[in-house]
């Protein structure tokens, strides 16, 4: 096997196809396990099964189970070995099956992954993407729906990276691969079978950087993951009410792209953020002070937060109340001070 | 079906504490040349250690966990290793690491508290002396899977204290280790505490090396102050590893003779008359004895070594408070560039490349 590095080449998937996100993921494993033979994927079921949500479907058939193979069952596992791995010159891609089922190896992904590069002063760096099928919306029962994010943005070393679309999914993914860092991989499972019709290419946005999905006068609403729709629709909505939001996907959770998200709350004045997962010491807590501190000459009215409620995740035929929708978010952007009509 | 997986009942051994060969099947004694090697290693990793625990004592170290006593288990398996093995040791295997070739003053490094890792594993094959237990397991299981998965000949040897051993990742890796067939060497070795805490207060298993059946491992259980039977014991095992006979698990029954770290105080939990006991097993004496040695052979070789390490130590390195922002990732994100020119007080104009940051010279952030 050689050690060589593989430029990552999309042409394998360039046509413009009609694909889900797991399907276009599962297309970035294919391409990037082709493109450069270090890449390995294991996990729990990922291999004949294809995954509980299919993403790794067909892989072990065609790469053999020497790149692509079910590991035991044992979160700390997986990660520790594929950090030994990583040391040993391979790029492992890891699933952990479900978000509240990578809690075991917190501490691999905290005190190793994390760290070993910088503890190492550059010596050993650690390229593993951790694959993480995270967030609610699918009526799952407990231990299936956490939004973790915070638990890894708060740790430097790690990159965090949630996808929204199947394009970007496509494009992440493959860059996460090709990143020397390690990547903690954000999968909202409720959009895994979101269609879209959309080429499948790396080119594009980097890996550290937010997008505007959606340009808007008005009001800046940052979402990222499973949001993104959810923030969109609100958009679509808020136009009726006669508000104009442009729509900024993060993508990047850490590193946070400041000079996207400010050029555009500089821009509009205002700003609402969104996560599923609990308000208090969220993600949302982080970037309104980012904003307060650097935009605060341009707001014209606090940062508000919509997020989900500040309780353990709850049962299927409650999560309606705890997840944001459209609905919440346009509540929010009427709260934000208009003194004179919106886009007067 | 078990056969070969239990350890025997008495701990391997080739030379008794008294100096005298031990009557023995299992392994044959290492060749006059490799024992005077294991020799002369010990001598050099026990001044190293006195070295070291002065220089704490005078303040030169943040902290230091010693490993007097158990030079024959770190010596063994360090000198056991080939050229291509990888070995992944903890905070406590100092004597292993500088056996295997690392500049002493880069052990120290961490420490001194300079850095975190002060040599460059990929050169020695060595990775950081790991601090959080048993995670080290998984990381040699990766490593030799990885090497199988490549045709390399490499074999991982791992070292883990008995106390490490009650780890969930312990768990975890024997078990991976057994399931891919990875060739690793778990060394466990066996000082009798984890901290204050006794060796049956952490396991009701008549050994360590009992541990190894029920993952489907064969495991051997040495006298860990016999360094000719650790040395044979764990070339064996990683002779065995690299043909392709899968992991081996090895419980080298020891014991620690100072207290956990500087910061320690061993009499709150163990009596002078146990301390006195293992003295009477010392390791050094054992082999020297053995050899015919007088036991100052390489005494002016190894004071040469601890006036080295007492040389450099004198001199205060100064990490520059800019290291701090390297290395994070593999290049700095531009949110870290903000903040290391906020921290240190950077002018933001003598910076290229730097955007976003106040006309007044400070990172906006
Ligand atoms: C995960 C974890 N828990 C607790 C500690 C704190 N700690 C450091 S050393 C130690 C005892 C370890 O004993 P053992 O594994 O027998 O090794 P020894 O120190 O005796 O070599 C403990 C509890 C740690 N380093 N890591």
């Amino acid at each position: 096997m050689s050690t060589v590095a593989q430029p990552v080449t999309a042409t394998e998937s360039s046509a413009r196809q009609s694909v889900t996100l797991a399907g276009a993921l599962n297309r970035a494993l294919g391409d990037a396990l082709e493109a450069d033979e270090r890449v390995v994927v294991f996990g729990e079921d990922v291999g004949p099964l294809g995954g509980v949500f299919r993403v790794t479907d067909g892989l072990a058939a065609r790469f053999g189970e020497s790149r692509v193979w079910d590991s035991p069952l044992a979160e700390s596992g997986i990660v520790g070995t594929a950090i030994g791995m990583a040391m040993n010159g391979l790029r492992p891609v890891v699933e952990m099956q479900f978000d509240a089922f990578a809690y075991p190896a917190f501490e691999q992904i905290t005190s190793h992954l994390a760290k070993m590069r910088n503890r190492t002063s550059g010596r050993v760096g650690l390229p593993v993407v951790v694959r993480i099928p995270y967030g609610g919306g699918i009526g799952g029962v407990e231990h299936h729906c956490d939004s973790s994010e915070v638990y890894y943005t708060h740790t430097a070393g790690l990159r965090v990276v949630t996808c929204a679309t199947p394009a970007d999914g496509y494009r992440l993914l493959r860059q996460a691969i090709d990143s020397p860092d390690p990547v903690i991989f954000l999968e909202p499972k409720r959009r895994y079978w979101s269609k879209e019709t959309a080429e499948l290419t790396v080119d594009g946005p980097a890996l550290h950087e937010a997008r505007v999905v959606r340009p808007g006068r008005d009001v800046t609403v940052i979402a990222y993951g499973g949001m993104l729709a959810t923030a969109l629709e609100a958009a679509e909505m808020g136009r009726a009410e006669g508000y104009d939001l442009e729509v900024v996907d993060l993508r990047s959770l850490n590193p946070f792209d400041d000079d996207t998200v400010t050029a555009s709350v500089r821009r509009t004045g205002r700003a609402v953020v969104v996560h599923e997962a609990a308000g208090f010491c969220g993600y949302g807590a982080e970037v309104a002070a980012r904003l307060t501190e650097q935009c605060f000459h341009h707001l014209a009215a606090p940062i508000l937060r919509v997020t989900g409620l500040d309780i353990p995740y709850p049962p299927p035929k409650l999560e309606a109340h705890h997840l944001p929708n459209a609905d919440r978010i346009l509540d929010a952007v009427a709260r934000l001070q208009w003194e004179d009509e919106p886009g007067a | 079906m078990t056969e070969g997986l239990l350890p025997t009942d008495e701990p391997i051994q080739l030379i008794d504490p008294a100096g005298s060969r031990t009557v023995t099947t299992t392994f044959d004694l290492p060749d006059r040349e490799t024992l005077t090697a294991l020799y002369r290693a010990m001598v050099s990793g026990r001044r190293f250690d006195a070295q070291v625990t002065a220089l704490t004592r005078q303040g030169r170290l943040a902290v230091y966990p010693s490993s007097r006593g158990q030079e024959a288990c770190q010596t063994g398996t360090a000198l056991a290793l080939r050229p291509q093995d990888w070995l992944f040791p903890t905070y406590r295997d100092s004597v292993a690491v500088v056996t295997r070739g690392i500049d002493p003053m880069d052990v120290l490094v961490s420490f001194r508290g300079d850095w975190h890792c002060g040599y460059d594993p990929r050169q020695h094959r060595t990775a950081p002396q790991c601090t959080p237990l048993a995670t080290n397991t998984l990381h040699a299981v990766g490593l030799a899977h990885a090497a199988r998965l490549k045709n390399e000949d490499t074999v991982a040897v791992v070292l883990l204290g008995d106390g490490a051993t009650s780890e969930g990742d312990t768990h975890e890796a024997l078990n991976f280790a057994a399931v891919w067939k990875a060739p690793v060497v778990f060394v466990v070795q066996n000082n009798g505490y984890a901290i204050s805490v006794p060796l049956h207060r952490q396991t009701a298993a008549p050994s360590l090396a009992h541990k190894g059946i029920g993952y489907g491992i064969r495991s051997f259980r040495v006298d860990g102050n016999d360094a000719a039977a650790v040395y044979a014991t764990v070339s064996a095992a990683v002779s065995a590893a690299a043909a392709g006979a899968g992991p081996v698990l090895i419980e080298a029954v020891t014991y620690r003779m100072e207290a956990h770290t500087n910061a320690d105080d061993a009499t709150r939990y163990r009596q002078d008359d146990e301390v006195a006991h293992w003295l009477e097993r010392d390791p050094l004496r054992r082999l020297a004895t053995f050899l015919g040695l007088k036991g100052s052979e390489f005494d002016d070789e190894a004071e040469l070594l601890a006036a080295d390490v007492r040389t450099r130590a004198g001199t205060d390195a100064s990490p520059s408070p800019e290291s701090l922002f390297e290395h994070v990732y593999a290049e700095r994100p531009v949110m870290l560039e903000r903040q290391m020119v906020d921290a240190l007080d950077l002018p933001a104009g003598g910076r290229s490349g730097v955007e976003g940051l106040e006309e007044d010279g400070r990172g906006t952030r």
